[in-house]
């Protein structure tokens, strides 16, 4: 049985007076134990509001969320609020996109590990110190009896990514939420921080769901990779399927836009024409469709069906790329 | 361009980092340069890293404290501040006589017309009842510190529980609090007071105090339910519901203690409009109707203004007292806000 089954988990904001929005529509992927799984695309095309689902994190009010969200055999949204509460940092950690502002600015480091600790396994102060010591040394922080009294001002932006991972990891959830974890760090602190991750999701045996729009992340840290596009699954393979040979033309773009070093002088970078903003309603057709190169009539004609592919894999797509390699 | 992996370039480089290769050492020097090192370096090396592992946590308390000595101003603000409370604490000693004592030297050429001015004895001379001026204005240093912060903190008081509670809680609860707080605000502040003391069946410091106190109120809840709002969507307080932090732990440990910041200089400004409406009241004669107790406004409002032809001076001493305390509160309260300010911080 999987650890995580979201099964057609639909997110609509509606405001009164305003036309609702499906921000995340139908979406299905599943985690197994100790596995990464990607969820990928470009702002707005609900990956974050996925996560939020998942955990149970969105405003009480002014969104409709349905669908199934089992973990463990339980249904997460129907769960109680306070079971949910009592299952957030204990089963299912998070760690958030910006290491600055995720931490409480007037609460010394040590003390925030701690609270989760005391929190949630019951532990008295003077354990869960000793404790978030040693969760803060795990994590790669140098000198952690010191930056146990220190506050998130003072140390750098990597040692806070840092420290949100131990806290995140403090009570040894069983799946771990990434949401953009290395987008507000610079290079060289991006690589050493999914090292970490990839070394403690391996000894924890952690499941992790990895959300990123940066596919360099994908390639080196996922099993498998869903691409979401408005708010839908468009494609899930497993990584080296998907690098290899992407199907959708979504999917095709986003790998073509990667800047290489290999590439000819003097050659243009490809990008994705338009925007997110000339979407058409999934019901429709294709929400895809002004932007991509591949488009036939049928594109037009209601939504295309996400239907399994001969490699494993799951595609919505009516005219699939077939190149072997991209076009270069 | 065989390997597909290695397609994507960013991509590429990720996957080939080795884990060993970047075990990082990101603060200070890998043990090979220091080897290289003299010893005298490497002994400097030990102090600094010493010198900086005892400062231990800094927090933005102490950090904002720093910036405030820093600020010239902030510190002349708090130079008057502390001068004031010193002379209140210390009235006894530094008061030549008793301020309610009616000194026979003094009312023997007391007349409307004549106030005896100043002698070696009274360096201020009388008030229009006998009394030692001086002793009165220093003592009533106590009554407007006394009335200044207890208003103040009443207020603060109140105005916190009802700012967190709609800040926290929203929905219908903040819409009762903010109406509340809307008429409230509505009435021009001394307007209110007024009104307020004079529903009181009795009038004494009290009445003041309280009808002071409580036009804060809305000040003090209005700005705290703004930055409440803030924290309630900052990521700092989704990150810790997202540690299944309990909902009255993130109100009082990762809302409130955030928001404050703003309400502490408030508070400081405050005492200089709470002693200014105190004094006011006093001046109105809506203050403590004991002759005994000296009082600034009072003093200000019955012997300055009633005898000013005759002693104009009886005037300028409580109304520059009134003045500079304001001032200074008021310079202190401008440094903590500065130095509090995020956007100053390193």
């Amino acid at each position: 049985m999987s650890l995580l089954d979201v099964r057609d988990l639909s997110v609509v904001f509606q405001r009164r007076g305003e036309r609702p929005f499906t921000a995340v529509d139908e979406v299905s992927f599943s985690v197994e134990p100790g596995q990464t799984v990607g969820l990928v695309g470009e702002s707005g095309c609900g990956k974050s509001v996925t996560s939020l689902a998942i955990m149970g994190l969105l405003p009480r009010r002014g969104n409709k969320v349905s669908g199934q969200v089992m973990f463990d055999g339980a249904d997460l949204l129907a769960l109680r609020p306070d079971d949910m509460r009592d299952r957030r940092g204990r089963d299912i950690g998070m760690i958030f996109q910006d290491p600055l502002s995720s931490l409480n600015p007037v609460v010394p480091i040590g003390t925030q590990v701690a609270e989760v600790l005391e929190r949630h396994r019951g532990m008295d102060r003077k354990a869960a110190l000793k404790e978030a010591r040693e969760l803060l040394d795990a994590v790669g922080i140098p000198d952690p009896n010191r930056r146990l009294k220190e506050y998130p001002h003072q140390i750098s932006g990597g040692m806070r990514q840092r420290a949100l991972i131990a806290i995140a990891l403090a009570c040894k959830p069983r799946l771990l939420i990434a949401d953009e974890p290395t987008t507000a760090l610079d290079v060289t602190i991006q690589a050493q921080i999914l090292t970490l991750l990839k070394q403690l999701v391996d000894e924890t045996g952690t499941a992790l769901i990895m959300i990123t729009h940066d596919l360099g992340v994908v390639a080196g840290l996922c099993d498998t990779v869903n691409v979401l596009y408005g708010g839908k699954v468009v494609e899930r393979a497993a990584r080296h399927e998907l690098f290899a040979r992407p199907r959708h033309p979504y999917t095709h773009g986003l790998l073509n836009s990667v800047p290489r070093l290999d590439s000819p002088r003097g050659e243009r970078l490809h990008a994705i024409r338009g925007s997110v903003a000339d979407n058409i309603p999934w019901v429709e057709g294709c929400a895809f469709a002004p932007r991509c190169d591949n488009v036939v009539d049928a594109c037009l004609e209601g939504t295309p069906p996400l239907e399994p592919t001969a490699t494993g894999g799951d595609l919505r797509c009516n005219n699939p790329v077939t190149e072997e390699v991209a076009v270069p | 361009m065989s390997d597909p992996i290695t397609r994507p370039g960013v991509g590429a480089q990720r996957d080939s980092v080795d884990p060993a290769a970047v075990e990082e050492k990101p603060e200070g020097v890998t043990p090979s340069a220091i080897s290289r090192l003299g010893e005298r370096k490497k002994a400097r090396l030990d102090a600094l890293a010493q010198a900086s592992a005892d400062k231990g946590g800094v927090s933005l308390v102490r950090d904002a404290f720093r910036r405030l000595r820093r600020n010239p101003v902030a510190i002349f603000g708090a130079v008057i501040v502390g001068l004031f409370v010193l002379v209140a604490i210390f009235a006894p000693l530094l008061a030549p006589h008793d301020p309610a004592q009616r000194f026979d030297e003094l009312t023997k050429n007391l007349t409307v017309d004549n106030i005896p001015g100043a002698s070696s004895d009274f360096p201020l001379g009388s008030d229009p009842l006998g009394r030692d001026f001086l002793s009165r204005m220093i003592y009533g240093s106590r009554q407007t510190l006394f009335v200044g912060v207890v208003a103040t903190l009443i207020g603060l008081g109140l105005g916190v529980l009802i700012g967190a509670l709609a800040g926290a809680f929203g929905g219908w609860i903040d819409n009762i609090l903010m109406r509340l707080t809307d008429v409230m605000l509505a009435l021009p502040a001394l307007l209110l007071a007024i009104s307020l003391v004079a529903m009181a069946s009795r009038s004494s410091q009290w009445t003041v105090i309280f009808a002071v106190a409580i036009v804060n109120v809305p000040i003090f809840a209005r700005l705290l339910r703004g930055s409440m709002l803030a924290q309630r969507e900052s990521d700092h307080v989704l990150a810790a519901r997202a540690l299944g932090v309990k909902q009255g732990s993130i109100v009082l440990r990762h809302m409130l203690p955030n928001a404050m910041t703003a309400v502490i200089v408030q508070a400081t400004l405050t005492l200089s409009t709470a002693i200014l409406e105190a004094a006011s009241l006093s001046f109105l004669g809506l203050g403590d109707p004991d002759i005994n107790r000296a009082e600034w406004g009072l003093m200000l409002g019955v012997d300055g203004q009633r005898y000013f032809e005759v002693r104009p001076e009886l005037a300028y001493y409580p109304a520059v007292a009134i003045i500079v305390v304001a001032l200074g509160f008021t310079l202190l309260g401008e440094g903590m806000r500065e130095a509090i300010d995020p956007k100053n911080r390193r």
